[in-house]
């Protein structure tokens, strides 16, 4: 198919690399420079796809991110996307795209049907029905809406492409690279700040990509063209092409999307980042953001090849194609002339401009006069006919004030209408930032008024709409951005004569009426393309109550499409304001939300992805276990050993042959990731004494303690045992979770409570490796790796620790104990651990030792009613709950959490306390989280009594434990309880939670 | 993203600091002696202050400081940051003195 | 009342839909009313609804600043939901969720509930334990619920990434297949009409400035439209909390905290179920429109702005590819923020005041939305018989002075 649209010159396209590429199956060629608009569009073809409500034929309305209609399905596979607007994509080799949402196809689409039903399915009809039978919502009027919702389809497999993030800082951010942008860059680079500049298409020039401009003697191509010269060559000004900012939030943070690959064919697209998010703080910011054009409200104006005007010309000039050639032009302003006229010198045919004003008069306007283009002035285009493309439309004289319009003037046949409602700044940035809009009732149009942060506006955002006003305002912009960051702009450049037409006047007409009033008879004034909202949807919403803008907006769905109403908006709001008869300003727009146009996920989310999304931590003994068949655990961000099964063991042979290994000989479990804190100062075991339940002031130096830790609220949040290593000093550990939040509590007390305190804490977690070594054996292991050392009871005592040589390395050793085992923990430095390991490996070789990970840890001390914070406590438990008041100083005037103890709630005897559970049968493993109750035979809801904490099988005792919190559980010993699960009830006794070696004999070995 | 900035180190991006809350709430001298009332009060109740705030941070991404910061809650502006134990920035005029 | 259903459509239509009534009348403050609720949220609308319907009460005025149903009710991610942990959560949530099933028929208003099962992730050891204590105490409170191992997980919603190699691999999931998601903004318009159709003035632009006391009695409250009078004043105010508790001399134990959510652009049914993640920190689910509506936890300052920091959403938008690798290509359409009051222990407050007849609902945190008729209707009890009704009664404010919190953060250990 050739492309029968094509001008026979001009335009920024490359004629001579010429583009293969398919839409709806069918082959077409493009060329370079192109977007696949455009392509469409000189290949003749305008219809690509089926609005959202009535299914009726859509085409492409516009050239850039203001496109409500036209999205397709771009690409196959792993890397298709839903929804792409066909005006933002630039056109690649072998590039494949589709209609949306239609079925079976795109000329033939069935819910075209909806159109018939057009009349029930007003606004917010389906709040008012669905309802009946109540069963039928989810079975069949749900499913049926869902289906028939949505555009696009995502991918059905993961996404093969990598994104990724930047961070800048700049003293002055440029958005938008049009006349204002560039010259604003231009005055801040030259004052020697450092300048970004981002634009959203793959070119800067703006506005004058479309339109055919001298300044100072050159055309709009060579003065661009120097312009990004000079400033590519200045070192400190970063230019990003194909770069949308699309958010700017608190204190001049912005982010841009940069699309770095989707314009070139898949080949050469491997191995790139595809997407990139940039995040900006800039200590100014110059907003050019530009201006979107206005659609017309008028009857039927949805049909293709109803196209906003100064996107014809954008067509025509920058892309070297016709979109019709009997073209209409609708219009209540100046500017629009110029695509009449830009086309007519394409190549196409003018036949009539539809002006709205009575008496339009102007440069434009005579120039179109010259051309002997009729001008048809008071008049409005009230109806049109073509269905999928517009063929003709109806032209009636405009009766002011009317509702009805009666009399057709005539009716004029065409393949293109061309409309201008006038030019809305694109204030959606300045909107972001928190500035105050004003109405500008001349421009009409909502200009930027107060900033709320450090920035500037430029170009026709400021309502500069001529080139000469963008060069001027850019220009102050940029100088003025450099100077409030500290830089001297240089001396103002002479103004550059500029050859353009006058900006002329523009008049209101908010919504065209027709031969029956709006709402009436089978025409529809749409308002939002996307979301076939009608001006008579608006209408119905103000009846039934709605007024408020943001209820306009929610209940007839206006400016909620993916376009986010850029170009319905102010007609939505303007339309309301008529209906309320309330002035525009008074009426208020709704809230401008990010982002400006929409963002991948995947570029959002960046590289934060697999093991980036959140960092591991492993030990340096991690290779070791990873080699010895170890399964792992994440506990917080670290890597833990979980269990160490053999071949062909279930992890329940494993836990006990683990268990039974510390009970009879020896163990060893890598405990490198618990939290250790050095704390130092004149005044630490004072703050100790602050911050645990117990007391720490007489702890004697080389003598261990454990304590608890609670908040203010009396509620525990760690545990662990500190050594005193010096007078001034102590080695406090953490549970492995908790670490970083211990540190900074800690912290938080010395420095906002009690700085008088002197004491400073350094988190030592990565400079020490620990290997714990445990059971009956581990004195004996212990003595070949440290012959000097004396081990003696007498001499290193239970919560004592030693420093000395262990296989060679310097190490301290403490004697502490979590299995209820003689246990050394021994700490080298963190990169000595392996070789600790190893050699302890090597030493307990010949008592079979065995490594084991955090599950038999858990049982081992769950034998001994030991608890794990977080696991028998959850935030809402005291130190008295877990039984465990001996920790808890009574002579201590004051700890952290002792006034929260007496509340009445915190006092209550009957409180969920710590118990031990033995199943009534042995082999029974409660599931731990199980609910229990004192009496399971009462009817829903069943008063629970507590649940199971943690619950195992127990190799050494031959049958179940289980540790329990149950109310008033301390004075409950030997009662019966009950855990009604899915399908049985199990029986337990309430025992002491110690099962195992009551009286502590075996920590000496 | 706020810009905080810290008395130490200067202007950094929010992701570096971790929020503190209301700023100014000593712990009571000797918590023994008061009421559940009172206790409850400096445990739980807050100003909650719309409008200009003082409010703690710490910089715990760099220099592991506590700090305060007088911050507009509706408008996000922030007055200027203050050492622990100082007293709060004045008002700018425009912003009237509010708490 | 015009009843609403397809015939009254079909009628209306062959009128041009000329004749449809307002949903709510517009009427002017009267000088007094038995009942002041300030806040025309969802909470606020529901509350006055039933104070008419099960109490008798209808000379009540709701006085809402801006347009009603614009505050959270407009800006949350629709998740309904009772399978709370705790007796006292479970309890509110469950009384809620049964009103949910009903609602449409009971107010004539399609809230389009739609009943698609919710799924709270377990993404390590601790959180299966907590899950499956939460589903055991949910059974035994008559709270529907399931415990699904991972290929359970991935049955139910087959698009989900369960990979044993994940950063945060699935290990499990409760569902609540009674959980699903309701369609926000009919909520807040279908208890408005309701209301309205029973007597109760709905007063928009009508902002509270303060509240009039007298001998330790509220008198009634001063507006921008002038003094209104009542003898009970029911504060619904979600965000505003402490602004209107600092009218009344009262501090609350609430922080405003920014809550944003984000949706993508329309695509064709992917997900059917609600999708939440407390460890990860994201919650997922399509809407009837197409948009997958996501959410996270709230940003980390007190804040009244509507609007929160954009790597929040960054965060949460890795966190949810790592659970659905193929929306990495669907792109985000729209993000928005709204202003959550937080209690210490993440339960709300329905509770009287040291201020004779005046009252807070408040502190729904992150989750107030399920709540809404169970909330409302809790909360026109308690304003009806000046006393908690059993179901609202545990979330007193004097649970902060006797340490009987209800906390729902370890233990729940989701975000919303």
């Amino acid at each position: 198919m050739t492309q029968a649209f094509r001008t026979t010159s001009g335009g920024r396209i490359d004629r001579k690399k010429a583009i293969n590429f398919t839409f709806n199956g069918q082959s077409y060629i493009g060329y370079e420079g192109d977007t696949l608009a455009s392509a469409l569009l000189a290949n003749g073809v305008h219809l690509l796809g089926r609005s959202f409500k009535y299914h009726r034929p859509r085409g492409i309305v516009a050239a850039g991110a203001e496109e409500p209609n036209s999205m397709v399905q771009l690409g196959e596979g792993a890397t298709t996307e839903p929804n792409i607007r066909a005006t933002q994509i630039s056109l690649y080799e072998g590039l494949k795209a589709s209609s949306v949402n239609v079925w079976p196809n795109l000329e033939l689409d069935i819910s075209a049907i909806n159109g018939l039903f057009a009349k029930i399915m007003t606004a917010g009809f389906y709040n008012k029905t669905f309802m009946w039978p109540r069963s039928m919502w989810m079975k069949l009027y749900e499913p049926v809406i869902r289906r028939a919702a949505g555009w696009g389809k995502a991918p059905a497999m993961g996404d093969p492409d990598i994104y990724d993030h930047m961070h800048l800082h700049v003293e002055v951010m440029v958005v938008g690279g049009g006349p204002a942008g560039l010259m604003a860059a231009m005055a801040a680079g030259r004052a020697g700040a450092r300048v970004l500049l981002v634009d959203e298409q793959n070119e800067f020039g703006g506005s004058l990509l479309s339109r055919k401009r001298q300044i100072g003697g050159k055309d709009e191509t060579a003065w661009i063209a120097d312009m990004v010269a000079e400033l590519e060559a200045m070192p400190d000004v970063t230019l990003l092409r194909r770069s949308t900012a699309f958010g700017y939030y608190d204190h001049n943070y912005l982010c841009v999307l940069e699309q770095k690959t989707d314009h070139l064919p898949a080949a050469e697209r491997k191995g790139k980042v595809r997407q990139r998010v940039w995040h900006i703080r800039a200590g100014q910011v110059v907003l050019a953001t530009g201006a979107h054009e206005r659609p017309l409200v008028f009857a039927d104006n949805d049909s293709p090849g109803i196209m906003l005007a100064g996107s014809v010309q954008t067509y025509v000039n920058r892309y070297g194609v016709l979109p019709g050639k009997k073209m209409v032009l609708f219009t209540n302003n100046d500017t629009a002339y110029e695509a009449a006229i830009d086309l007519q010198a394409a190549g196409g045919d003018v036949v009539a401009i539809i002006d709205c004003r009575t008496e339009p008069t102007g440069e434009l306007v005579d120039a179109a006069r010259a051309l002997d283009i009729e001008i048809l002035a008071g008049h409005a285009i009230t109806g049109t006919s073509g269905g999928k493309r517009v063929s003709s439309v109806e032209v009636r004289k405009i009766q002011k004030g009317a509702k009805v319009y009666t009399t057709i003037e005539r009716n004029i046949d065409c393949d293109l209408v061309a409309m201008s409602g006038g030019w809305s700044p694109v204030v959606h940035l300045f909107s972001q930032s928190q500035g105050q809009l004003e109405y500008d009732e001349e421009k009409v149009c909502f200009l930027p008024g107060k900033s709320r942060q450090a920035q500037q506006v430029a170009g026709a955002l400021a309502g500069q709409f001529s080139v000469k006003e963008c060069l001027a305002g850019g220009y102050k912009a940029g100088a003025d951005a450099a100077r409030a960051t500290g830089f001297t702009p240089k001396r103002k450049p002479a103004a550059p004569e500029i050859d353009e037409p006058a900006v002329g006047s523009v008049e209101p007409y908010w919504i065209v009426p027709s031969s029956r009033p709006v709402g009436e008879g089978m025409a529809k004034h749409f308002v939002d393309l996307q979301n076939d909202t009608t001006a008579a949807d608006i209408e119905l919403a103000v009846r039934e109550g709605f007024e408020s803008v943001e209820h306009i907006k929610r209940y007839t769905l206006t400016g909620f499409g993916t376009d986010q109403g850029k170009t319905s908006n102010i007609n939505a709001l303007a339309i309301l304001s008529g209906i309320l008869d309330k002035p525009i300003p008074k009426v208020g727009t709704t809230t401008f939300r990010p982002p400006y146009t929409p963002v991948s996920y995947g570029a959002l989310a960046g590289r934060n992805l697999g093991d980036w999304s959140d960092p591991v931590r492993v030990t340096s003994i991690h290779d070791w276990h990873v080699k010895n068949g170890a399964l792992f655990e994440n506990v917080g961000q670290w890597k833990r050993p979980w269990y160490f099964p053999k071949q062909g063991e279930t992890m329940q042979e494993a836990l006990n042959r683990e268990c039974l290994a510390v009970r009879n000989s020896v163990g060893v479990l890598d405990a490198s990731t618990l939290g250790k804190i050095d704390i130092r100062g004149p005044d630490a075991a004072e703050f100790l004494n602050r911050i645990y339940t117990n007391a720490w002031a007489k702890l004697g130096i080389g003598r261990v303690r454990y304590g608890l830790m609670c908040h203010e609220d009396g509620m525990v949040f760690d545990d662990g045992t500190t050594a005193r290593l010096a007078e001034d000093r102590f080695l406090m550990t953490t549970t492995t979770g908790g670490a970083a939040g211990v540190l900074d509590w800690l912290e938080e007390y010395l420095q906002t409570e009690w700085p008088e305190l002197k004491v400073y804490c350094t988190s030592v977690t990565e400079q020490w490796a620990t290997v714990s070594i445990t059971g009956p054996k581990a004195g004996a292991v212990l003595e070949k790796l440290a012959p000097e050392m004396d081990l003696s009871h007498e001499n290193f005592p239970f919560l004592s620790f030693k420093e000395g040589e262990v296989a060679g390395i310097n190490a301290r050793i403490f004697r502490i104990s979590f299995t209820g085992e003689l246990t050394y923990e021994i700490n080298v430095p963190w990169t000595c651990g392996l070789a600790l390991w190893k050699a302890v490996m090597a030493a307990g070789a010949e008592f079979d030792i065995t490594p084991y990970g955090t599950e038999s840890m858990h049982i081992l001390r769950a034998e001994k009613g030991f608890i794990i914070v977080g696991q028998e406590t959850d935030g809402t438990t005291t130190p008295q709950d877990l039984g465990m008041d001996w920790i808890v100083s009574k002579k201590k005037p004051d700890f952290i959490g002792k006034r929260s103890f007496t509340r009445s709630d915190t006092a209550r005897p009957d409180r969920k306390q710590l118990v031990g559970l033995l199943t009534e049968t042995p082999d029974d493993v409660l599931p731990e989280g199980s609910q229990l109750v004192f009496d399971p035979n009462v009817p829903k809801p069943i008063p629970m009594a507590g649940h199971v904490t943690s619950s195992y099988y127990s190799a050494a005792l031959g049958r179940s434990i289980a540790l329990a919190l149950v109310k008033g559980g301390h004075g409950r010993k030997g009662q019966k309880i009950f855990a009604p699960l899915d399908k049985r009830t199990v029986t337990a006794e309430i025992v002491d939670p110690v099962f195992y070696d009551k009286e502590g004999d075996r920590l000496n070995g | 993203m706020l810009n905080i900035d810290c008395p130490w180190c200067g202007k950094r991006h929010e992701t570096e600091f971790r929020y503190g809350g209301e700023a100014h709430i000593a712990r009571p001298e000797d918590p023994a002696k008061l009421e559940d009332t009172e206790w409850a009060e400096f445990l739980f109740m807050r100003t909650n202050t719309k409008g200009y705030f003082a409010e703690r941070w710490l910089h715990s991404h760099g220099c592991r400081r506590w700090f305060n910061v007088f911050r507009n809650t509706v408008t996000h502006e922030i007055v200027g940051s203050y050492k622990m134990g100082e007293k709060p920035p004045k008002l700018p005029k425009s912003a009237g003195g509010t708490k | 009342m015009v009843k609403y259903s397809i015939f009254t459509i079909a009628r209306n239509a062959l009128t041009g839909h000329k004749d449809w009534p307002k949903q709510w009348r517009s009427p002017e403050p009267k000088p007094e009313y038995d009942v002041i609720i300030i806040g025309g949220g969802g909470h606020g609308l529901a509350t006055a609804y039933y104070l008419a319907k099960e109490h008798g009460i209808t000379n009540v005025a709701v006085l809402e600043k801006g347009w009603l149903g614009g505050g959270n009710t407009a800006r949350n991610t629709t998740i309904v939901r009772s399978n709370y942990l705790w007796d006292e959560s479970a309890a509110i949530y469950e009384k809620s969720l049964q009103l949910w099933e009903g609602l449409s028929q009971d107010i004539n208003y399609n809230v389009m509930l739609s009943q698609r099962g919710v799924l709270n992730l377990a993404h390590s050891l601790g959180d299966v334990r907590e899950g499956v204590r939460r589903v055991n105490a949910n059974r035994l409170n008559g709270v529907d619920a399931e415990w699904l191992d991972a290929e359970g997980v991935k049955d139910f919603c087959p698009i989900i990434n369960i990979s044993k190699s994940a950063r945060h691999p699935v290990l499990g999931a409760t569902l609540q297949r009674r959980g699903g998601v309701a369609r926000h903004d009919s909520v807040a318009w279908g208890f408005a009409r309701a209301a309205d159709a029973l007597g109760v003035d709905i007063i928009q632009n009508c902002e509270v400035t303060g509240i009039k006391r007298k001998d330790g009695k509220v008198t009634g409250v001063e507006t921008t439209r002038g003094d209104i009078s009542a003898k009970k004043i029911g504060v619904v105010a979600a965000g505003h909390s402490s602004v209107i508790a600092e009218m009344a001399g009262i501090r609350l134990p609430v922080d405003s905290h920014p809550l944003q959510a984000l949706v993508s652009e329309p695509i064709k049914p992917v997900i059917d179920c609600v999708v939440m993640s407390g460890a990860v920190h994201v919650y997922v689910s399509q809407s009837d429109k197409g948009e997958l509506v996501m959410g996270a936890g709230i940003d980390s300052y007190n804040s009244y702005a509507q609007r929160g920091s954009f790597h929040v959403i960054e965060h949460q938008l890795g966190a949810c590819l790592e659970l659905f690798p193929i929306f990495s290509r669907v792109r985000m359409m729209r993000t928005w923020g709204g202003i959550v009051d937080t209690c210490p222990d993440a339960s709300p407050i329905l509770s009287g005041t040291s201020v004779e007849g005046l009252y807070f609902n408040c502190g729904w945190g992150t989750g107030g939305f399920k709540a809404t008729p169970g909330s409302g209707w809790c909360f026109a009890h308690t304003l009806a018989k000046d006393e908690p009704h059993p179901l609202n009664a545990p979330f007193s404010l004097s649970r902060f002075e006797s340490g009987a919190l209800i906390d729902e953060h370890g233990a729940a250990g989701v975000a919303h």
